[in-house]
């Protein structure tokens, strides 16, 4: 598998095909991971999904109008409906009691099953030019053409243009509309502006990953990156990475033969970087996680412990009167290694198989007390 | 005879019933999307289980695929409470894994599998007929009727027992919890019927119409009634239309049966959401169009009280004045004062308003209506001064 990969990327450069499709894919990852950023810091990741579904009606309208697999005309034709799509949830929420997620699946099944309809009438209309659109649906790299991949490049780079010269804006209203709006910001035209640059980031990704799963592009870099970082800046670049890299992978692992289609393979790679993130993540990763429990657990007991010792040394009248380590290695508490932690910690001195609490074990064991006095 | 034809529209009707039970609960909970979550994420298991047992019907492979969906919603609960992600984008991260893993399968084992991926989406209820049970000889029917009526009968059932436990840890799982009621089971207990009638419905009409099947009927009526079990019964309703109507729509055009019914699904729910007689649309525009005609009427009634008797002030009772003293522009401040008084709420002397008798009562139930906390009397103050018809 290593070895198939590295062909490929190889082949990248001298294949021309390839290069297509990797550069198509690069393009993919790049926009659906700085969109995706977005979509889950607003706690609209399922948007992406009714979206990508509801796209379906319109490649089949594009195509039964004109009559032809015209990238720009189907790009059009799934941006309309996925935009229309986001006029309808959102019409749905603010006129009737309907919640956000039952709003999102009716539009969802609705619009995929409008699209099904058209798609099979598409069909029966026996025009061989539309083996093709069946792609849409688990998406097919290979279809990929030199016309398409350029489309996308341009797409993907009017939307990051955009979210240059608006990123004060984006970043203020994604963190707190209020705010934002108390200070003047055109809510309504920014929203629209976000939602129409997440309508675009499926649209390219239609033909790749298909209608299905497009959505967990935009969520898996955006949701492996945040663990990494706490910075908005950051996250936005490192997610624009994890989508790049899914989308290579992907389509390296989905080219070497086995006719795998690429959308699930890409999103299975994208969601193996969010496990990797899950686990290795600083901070909030689950292994620093339990490292550093595992640290606070031990701190907790050293300090239980120092307190042990204060409440042995405090009842003679030189508090630093030396004791024997036997006494200490008697003490509840103690374990293997702690003798040492207390020494190179600084909190008790040994000299001559005996011990005394320093000025510093001392002060720790007295604001212990002074805790423990508060939360009494 | 029963041909075909007829056994098609009832395996549908069997298959709308069935989402549309655990439907009703998924709307009211607000977690609608796990429905879309759990019909992608069983594809894994229905092609393991499609692998062990050789037919889409077994009842391994249903209990191997509802298991899959279970461990779905177990997945997704479990990141969220990790706080790595929020709730959605662990929906949004779990499924399409889970589908991926089908897909995957399916296609690396095309040889051993007859189901190919269009069929996951679309269902395959033309051929459902073709499928017969025979028992002893005797040809019993389509396989696929019998496993959507018996998971029927079990959504029944299950509502029927549990409808106390269900209804009050929908409404209030805090309430739920104190009275030992077991909210979380109950989840869990959803969470099964909704996997299992996933499943059973899954070959019929695919992974997409099992969403519609189960969120939009519900949701139709969600919009029609305040009642569960009118809910319930308006649900089952729309969903048999809606299976029905989408076959002949689907017949008479030569298209996708369960895209048909989708489409139908999103008509009768586009019809209840312009047309319901209380939360539709246009009902909507009505009410506020016809309160804020209350709200001028209002406006310029009391200014008129407030100007009149004790402290009468013949000069703000003048037309023209309104738009000095309350900002209406004259064209506007002229349509409300002949609104009122054709509702014979003041009198015009030239350009002087009086407020009638009829008037002043109305400005003596607003304020006491507008002073008291809880405004239940203001149907009857409509009623008694018959001045807003709708």
């Amino acid at each position: 598998m290593i070895m198939d990969q590295l062909d490929f990327f190889i082949r990248i450069f001298n294949d021309y095909t390839t290069q297509t499709i990797g550069l198509g894919t690069t393009f993919l990852g790049l926009m659906s991971g700085v969109l995706g950023v977005y979509a889950v810091l607003r706690k609209q990741s399922l948007l992406g999904d009714a979206v990508a579904h509801s796209s379906l009606p319109g490649i089949a309208m594009a195509f039964l109008l004109t009559g032809t697999k015209n990238t720009l005309l189907i790009f059009a034709g799934a941006a309309l409906a996925g935009w229309v799509a986001t006029f309808w949830i959102s019409g749905i929420i603010k006129n009737t009691r309907i919640k956000s997620d039952a709003a999102l699946a009716i539009v969802l099944a609705v619009f995929f099953g409008f699209g099904l309809v058209m798609l099979t009438y598409i069909q029966r209309m026996e025009n061989a030019n539309q083996s093709g659109l069946q792609s849409y649906l688990f998406g097919q790299a290979a279809t990929l053409l030199r016309e398409d991949v350029n489309l996308m490049g341009i797409i993907s780079g009017f939307a990051i243009i955009v979210i240059l010269l608006l990123w004060k804006e984006f970043k203020l209203m994604t963190f707190d509309e209020q705010f934002a709006r108390s200070l003047g910001f055109n809510q309504k035209f920014i929203n629209l502006v976000i939602n129409t640059l997440i309508v675009l980031a499926i649209v390219i990704g239609l033909q790749t990953v298909g209608v299905i799963l497009m959505s967990a592009l935009l969520i898996a870099p955006a949701s492996a990156a945040r663990q990494w970082t706490n910075r908005m800046g950051s996250m936005v670049m490192l997610s624009a990475l994890f989508g790049m890299l899914s989308g290579l992978i992907g389509t390296a692992i989905s080219s070497t033969g086995n006719q795998l289609s690429t959308g699930p393979v890409i999103v299975l790679v994208a969601v193996s970087i969010v496990l990797f993130s899950f686990v290795f993540a600083p901070e909030r990763g689950w292994l620093a996680r339990l490292i550093n429990k595992n640290k606070n657990r031990r701190s907790l007991e050293l300090n239980k412990f120092i307190q042990v010792l204060y409440e042995t040394c405090k009842n003679h009248e030189d508090i630093k009167h030396k004791h024997s380590i036997q006494i200490l290695k008697a003490l509840p508490g103690y374990h293997a290694g702690t003798l040492k932690t207390l020494k190179d910690g600084g909190f008790i001195e040994v000299a001559n198989n005996q011990w005394c609490l320093t000025a510093l074990g001392i002060s720790r064991a007295s604001a212990n007390g002074k805790q423990e006095g508060i939360s009494q | 005879m029963i041909t075909p034809q007829i056994e098609i529209q009832i395996i549908a009707s069997l298959v709308a019933v069935a989402c549309a039970i655990p439907g009703v609960f998924l709307v009211l909970r607000k977690m609608a999307m796990i429905s879309d979550a759990i019909s992608h994420a069983i594809l894994p298991g229905i092609v393991v289980g499609f692998l062990f047992t050789g037919s889409i019907n077994s009842p391994l492979l249903i209990v191997l695929a509802a298991i899959t969906g279970l461990l779905t919603v177990v997945l997704v609960e479990i990141l969220s409470k990790t706080n790595l992600v929020k709730e959605d984008a662990a929906i949004g991260l779990v499924f399409p894994a889970l589908f991926s893993i089908g897909v995957i399968l399916i296609s690396r084992n095309a040889s051993n599998i007859h189901i190919d991926t269009d069929a996951v989406l679309m269902g395959e209820i033309a051929f459902a007929p073709f499928d017969r049970l025979v028992f002893s000889g005797v040809d019993l029917g389509p396989k696929n009727a019998w496993v959507m009526f018996a998971i029927l009968l079990m959504n029944v059932l299950f509502t029927i027992v549990f409808f106390k436990e269900l209804k009050i840890s929908t409404f209030d799982a805090g309430l739920a919890a104190s009275l030992g009621f077991a909210p979380v089971a109950m989840n869990y207990a959803l969470m099964a019927t909704v996997s299992v009638t996933t499943v059973g419905a899954f070959d019929a009409v695919g992974a997409i119409l099992v969403v519609a099947f189960m969120i939009v009927p519900a949701a139709t009526a969600y919009l029609l009634t305040d009642d569960l079990k009118a809910m319930l019964m308006i649900t089952t309703v729309v969903g048999i239309v809606t299976a029905i109507s989408g076959y002949w729509l689907a017949r008479l055009l030569d298209v996708s049966i369960s895209g048909s019914m989708a489409a139908m699904c999103g008509l009768i729910f586009l019809t209840v959401f312009l047309m319901a007689p209380q939360r539709g649309l246009f009902s909507i525009i009505k009410r506020k169009q016809r309160q804020k005609v209350e709200f001028l009427q209002m406006t310029l009634a009391m200014h008129l009280a407030n100007h009149s008797g004790v402290n009468d002030d013949i000069e703000e009772r003048r037309i023209s004045h309104l738009s000095k003293h309350v900002g209406w522009t004259p064209d506007f401040a002229q349509k409300v004062v002949k609104d009122a008084e054709r509702r014979k709420l003041l009198l015009l002397d030239g350009e002087v308003m009086n407020l009638t008798e009829k008037g002043e009562n109305f400005v003596l139930a607003a304020n006491g209506l507008i002073s008291a906390t809880h405004h239940p009397g203001f149907e009857t103050l409509r009623k008694e001064f018959i001045i807003f018809s709708d």
